[in-house]
This record gives C-alpha cells, sequence and structure tokens, in this order.
C-alpha cells in the first residue's frame, strides 16, 4: 500500500521534472514550426526532397553546433568557428588539389588548423582575462584574413577546386540516393560522442560546473585550463570537419564561406535550451534546436513565402527561447523552494 | 582536553599585496574538535587569511604548520588534500547543478561500463542525500533536485556535509551565516556544532559576535590585519567583543553619540515615533 503512494510519488515527481525540463519547450517549439511548414509545404516538404534538404542543412550547422554547445554551457563562447571552415576547407583543396598530396593527408591538415585555432583560442582565454567572445572575434579575422592571403599567395585565386576520389567522396561527400548527404551520419556519430562526454562520462560534470562557476570549479580541483582549452579545440575540430565535408561534397572552397556558422551555430544551441551564460543545458535539446532552425531555414522555401519571413521566424523563436529558458531556470530553481513548510 | 599539538597553527603570516599590507604578524592555533571564531569588521582581512589557508594565496612571509610540520600550498588542491575544505564568502556552490552532481565536483565517483567510464548518477546521489541527512537535514530525499532550488542554509549545510564526507580535518567556513535569516542561520550554527563534535577542527568567519558565542570555544579579533585579541570562551562579554571588534572604539560611546544625535532629532520636528 506504502509503495503505491510512493509510486505516485515518484511518477508525479517524474511529471513534474519533465515538463520543467527546458528540452520539452524545445520538443514542442519543433512540433509547432514542422507542422507550420508541413500545412504550407505540402506534399514536397513532407516527401524526401523536403526532409532531405533540412536534414542536410541540420548535420552541418549541428556539428557545429554540439561543440559550441559544450562550450556554451562551459560559459564561453566561440565565433572563430566562421573562418575556421573555409580555413579547413581550402586547407584540403590546396594540400590536395594544388599540391597533389594524398587526400588523406590534405584531410588531417585541414582538421589540424582546426584544432590550431581552437589551441589558441582557449590559451588566450585562460590566459588572458579577455572574455573569450573577443579573442574569438579576434582569431575570426586573424583566420579570415590569413585564409585569403595564403589561398591568394599559393592558389592566385580566391577559391580551389579539388576533384576527390571515390573512397573520400563516400565517406565524406557524398549524396546518399542523390539527396541525402553523408554528413548526416557523421552528426549521428557526433551526437553520441558528445552525449557520452556531456550526460554519461564524468568530464560531463566538469563541464557543468565550470560553467557554473568557475572559480569553484578550480577549488574543487577540475583542470579548468585544460578543460577549456580542450572545448575550444572540439570546437575548432568540428568546424573542421565540416569544412572537410564541404570541399568534398561541393569539390570547391571559397574564402569567405562558413560565416553563416556563426549565429546559426549559437541560435541552433540556444533554442535548443541551453542558457547563454553557462551551467545548463543537454545534447537532446541541442539536437532539436537545430532540428528546429534547420525545418525553418529550410521549409521557408517550400512554402512559398518570402524568405525574409523565415528570418523573421528564427529570431522570434530566439526570442523565445531565450526568455523560456530564463523561466525555465527561474522555475526550476524556485519549485523545490517553494516545497518548503 | 585539547591535544597538545595543534592541527593547524599560523606562525607570523603577513601578505600584502604589492604595496598593500593585507595581514601582519598573524599566529593563531586550532585543535581537534574546537571551533576558532575569527571576527573582525568589514576588510581587517578575514578573507585574505583563509585564503592563504585555503592555498588561494601564498604568505609574503611567516610559516602554517600542520601537525606541527611546516608545509606549504602552491593551490588550492594542495590544501584540499591534506584536509583542509574552505567554504568561500562567495560562490561555492552550483545553483543549477544537481544536488549528487554538485556534491562530487572533481571527485565524480564512476563505474565501468565496456571499455567506458561512467558518472555514477545513482551512487552520487544516494552518498550525498545520505550524508546531508546524517547531518539532521531530513527535508532533502531527493539528489536530482537542483542545489539552487534550496535554501541558503540548506546549501550551505550540503556543502559542510560534503567536506565532512570527504574526509576534511579543517573547516574552514566564511561568513557562512551572513546572508541567512535568524532561523537559517541557526540551522548552519547547529551543523557547525556537529562538525566540531565529530573531531573536526573548525575555523568560523562572521562579524555577527552572537554568532561567534553560539559556537565558538577560541577566539581570535582581526583589525585592519593583525590580531588585535586572541582569547577562550567565557573570557570576555559580548559587549567587550563588540567593543574590541569596532576597533577599540566603544559601543557604549557609539550608542551615546547615538542617543544624542536622536535627541537633536527630537529637537527638530517632525521626529519619528519618539513621543
Ligand atoms: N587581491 C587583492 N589585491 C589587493 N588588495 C586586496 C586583495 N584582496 C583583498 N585585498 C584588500 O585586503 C583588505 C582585506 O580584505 P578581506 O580579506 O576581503 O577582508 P574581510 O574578509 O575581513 O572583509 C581589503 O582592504 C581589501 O581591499
Ligand atoms: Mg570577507
Amino acid at each position: 500500500m506504502s509503495t503505491t503512494t510512493k509510486d505516485k510519488r515518484s511518477a508525479a515527481r517524474m511529471l513534474g521534472r519533465l515538463v520543467r525540463r527546458a528540452e520539452t519547450g524545445s520538443f514542442l517549439g519543433m512540433v509547432v514550426v514542422y507542422i507550420f511548414f508541413a500545412a504550407l509545404g505540402g506534399r514536397v516538404f513532407l516527401g524526401a526532397p523536403g526532409f532531405s534538404s533540412w536534414l542536410n542543412t541540420a548535420a552541418e550547422v549541428g556539428i557545429v553546433a554540439l561543440a559550441v554547445g559544450l562550450l556554451i554551457i562551459a560559459g564561453e563562447l566561440d565565433l572563430s568557428v566562421g573562418s575556421v571552415i573555409p580555413a579547413s576547407s581550402l586547407t584540403v583543396a590546396i594540400v590536395s588539389s594544388h599540391y597533389g598530396a594524398p587526400e588523406i593527408i590534405g584531410i588531417l591538415a585541414g582538421l589540424v588548423v582546426g584544432l590550431m585555432v581552437g589551441f589558441v583560442n582557449g590559451f588566450l582565454v585562460t590566459r588572458t582575462s579577455i572574455p573569450s567572445l573577443i579573442v574569438t572575434i579576434g582569431t575570426m579575422f586573424g583566420v579570415m584574413g590569413l585564409t585569403l592571403g595564403f589561398t591568394v599567395l599559393i592558389a592566385g585565386s580566391t577559391g580551389v577546386f579539388i576533384v576527390p576520389d571515390p573512397v573520400t567522396k563516400a565517406l565524406l561527400g557524398q549524396f546518399v540516393g542523390g539527396m541525402f548527404q553523408v554528413t548526416m551520419f557523421w552528426w549521428a556519430a557526433f551526437i553520441v560522442i558528445v552525449f557520452y562526454l556531456l550526460h554519461v562520462s564524468p568530464y560531463g560534470n566538469w563541464i557543468y560546473a565550470l560553467g557554473g562557476d568557475r572559480e569553484s570549479a578550480r577549488n574543487a580541483g577540475i583542470p579548468t585550463r585544460k578543460l577549456t582549452i580542450g572545448l575550444f579545440m572540439l570546437s575548432g575540430f568540428a568546424a573542421a570537419f565540416v569544412g572537410v565535408g564541404q570541399v568534398l561534397t561541393y569539390q570547391s572552397a571559397q574564402v569567405l564561406t562558413g560565416q553563416a556558422f556563426i549565429f546559426n551555430s549559437i541560435m541552433c544551441v540556444v533554442i535548443g535550451g541551453v542558457l547563454l551564460t553557462g551551467g545548463a543545458g543537454s545534447v537532446i535539446g541541442i539536437v532539436l534546436g537545430t532540428l528546429t532552425f534547420s525545418i525553418v531555414n529550410q521549409g521557408i522555401f517550400f512554402s512559398g513565402l518570402d524568405p525574409n519571413i523565415g528570418s523573421v521566424i528564427i529570431g522570434a523563436l530566439l526570442l523565445i527561447a531565450v526568455l523560456s529558458n530564463d523561466s525555465f531556470r527561474k522555475t526550476a530553481l524556485s519549485f523545490a523552494a517553494k516545497k518548503a513548510p | 582536553m585539547a591535544p597538545i599539538i595543534p592541527v593547524l597553527e599560523l606562525r607570523d603570516v603577513e601578505k600584502s599585496f604589492g604595496p598593500i599590507d593585507v595581514l601582519h604578524e598573524i599566529s593563531l592555533k586550532v585543535h581537534e574538535g574546537e571551533v576558532l571564531c575569527l571576527l573582525g569588521d568589514n576588510g581587517a582581512g578575514k578573507s585574505t587569511l583563509i585564503k592563504i589557508l585555503a592555498g588561494v594565496h601564498k604568505p609574503t612571509s611567516g610559516t602554517i604548520l600542520m601537525d606541527g610540520k611546516p608545509v606549504e600550498f602552491d593551490r588550492p588542491r594542495d590544501a584540499a588534500d591534506r584536509g583542509i575544505a574552505t567554504l568561500h564568502q562567495f560562490g561555492g556552490t552550483f545553483p543549477l547543478m544537481s544536488i549528487g552532481r554538485s556534491f562530487f565536483v572533481g571527485v565524480e565517483p564512476q563505474k565501468k561500463w565496456g571499455p567506458f567510464t561512467v558518472f555514477d548518477r545513482k551512487k552520487a546521489n544516494e552518498i550525498a542525500v545520505k550524508a546531508v541527512r546524517d547531518f539532521g537535514i531530513t527535508r532533502i530525499d531527493d539528489g536530482d533536485r537542483l542545489v539552487g532550488g534550496l535554501s541558503g542554509g540548506e546549501r550551505q549545510s550540503i556543502a559542510i556535509a560534503r567536506a565532512v564526507y570527504f574526509g576534511a580535518r579543517v573547516l574552514i567556513l566564511d561568513e557562512p551565516t551572513a546572508a541567512l535569516g535568524v532561523k537559517q542561520a541557526a540551522h548552519v550554527l547547529r551543523i557547525v556544532n556537529e562538525t566540531k563534535q565529530r573531531g573536526l577542527a573548525v575555523i568560523f568567519i562572521t562579524h555577527q559576535v552572537m554568532h561567534a558565542l553560539a559556537v565558538g570555544d577560541h577566539f581570535a579579533v582581526l583589525i585592519r590585519g593583525a590580531v588585535a585579541a586572541d582569547f577562550r570562551k567565557g573570557d570576555k562579554t559580548r559587549e567587550e567583543i563588540t567593543d574590541l571588534m569596532a576597533g577599540g572604539e566603544s559601543m557604549a560611546d557609539l550608542e551615546a553619540e547615538l542617543e544624542g544625535y536622536a535627541q537633536n532629532q527630537e529637537e527638530r520636528p517632525p521626529s519619528l515615533g519618539h513621543t
């Protein structure tokens, strides 16, 4: 008898928890947005062309958003991803196409560029008191300038073409069934890895603690510098990975691509319920935010609406998300307090 | 009686930040099962002193001894490894983390799942909840609750329970009752007492004399970075201590001054309430 009341209590508690989760809001937002565009876009949007278009978008921005999301949870920002993407694309194209090195070398070089930029970001953020927003704006422009300079110097133009060999193309740049980018599977792999990092492994606790209160985290013995540098390197790596995928998919690399990823990745993260001030957020939320963002971003083309309306919708979603994240935090904090007699 | 060798001792510790001398010739001792209250007005150097004990700052000169032997702390971790647990005045808890997660920050219980290391959430929650309940805080029964949802007193209590659980020998509390209401403060004071009874040495920092008297065995008053008085329970009255803290300026004088002020006010209507 007492067990049933206990069961009921814990069931109610679980329900309460579910309602209070930020992801619940993100999920509902995604459903609403999907229904909206399904109603406007009809068959085409609901069919494979629709699916593939927003999933392709989601996969690319989603890989960056996962890594940027971890950083935001840890209390940092990374805007340099916008120039790491073209830098790594061009590195692949220059090394493997212009100089004719094996593609695997070009790909590794591209990824190393991302890791290096991430290291510089992390190093500067941990050794100076400059906020990461400013540091990564600096490295973004620095990398952009270097990319442009070296590309023009080496290739004599601002774009480089590459014809990837079939194996690398199949692994990183293929359209499965002519529509679905293979990047999707890589996104899935990133989701699993980042989920493990944040929610399963002990490091997740470090990341939340870092974003919650850096000083206390350090006092508790967490190697905050190493962790911060590691997270910046992960986001550099993720951006570089997307750059590698892009150059192999589109067979060309241009200097001025990737800027859209800066804000798009942050929007996916915030729409997914991650607190911009750090300390809270989840991988499921980031994935839901990414899907929502991509549905709007692509759905607009199927809807017959003015594409500018898409931007308005995304802006509105972002505001709603920030407001509800904030009220989520307040209710999550006050709910328990109210339980007091 | 208290053992002869103190767990923690400071000898002639000085600290300056560049040209600013914050601490002068501080010598203090604290024994097992004893509460040392460090009193002093705002800016007296209390937080700086405990940051030295916590390994956040290094003393400019002087020695720290543990069990009679000199020790040096290069970083907070060194102090923690020797059993000095510090609850800093600001920060120290993670409001958006669950009780179980925050309890184990930096020392997460782990289990293996194939080749993967997994944070053992269930174990973390169980241990955290039990540790807090052992201190008589029975209202906490769910390790998944967010720390930020608890009252200030409960948060302090969890932090103390955490330190005790991880085998602290010296517990340093920087103004744990400063931001709390009367009831919450009483709650924390009770837990300080419980901690002492478990044989820990406690350094309790406050500028509220009542709170100090409620738990202290031994008192030191810090004025402008120097120990102005060092005495045991029962040696001084509350008024004497308050006067000391005010920097020699007698509280009685202050009261007289206030009265004079009040009288002045009365002569000039409208006066408030004094009819
Ligand atoms: N890092 C620092 N650099 C320079 N001065 C400091 C520093 N930390 C503390 N002080 C100064 O030392 C004095 C004592 O401060 P503190 O130890 O915080 O006092 P309390 O905790 O007793 O209120 C203050 O005048 C403060 O300005
Ligand atoms: Mg202080």
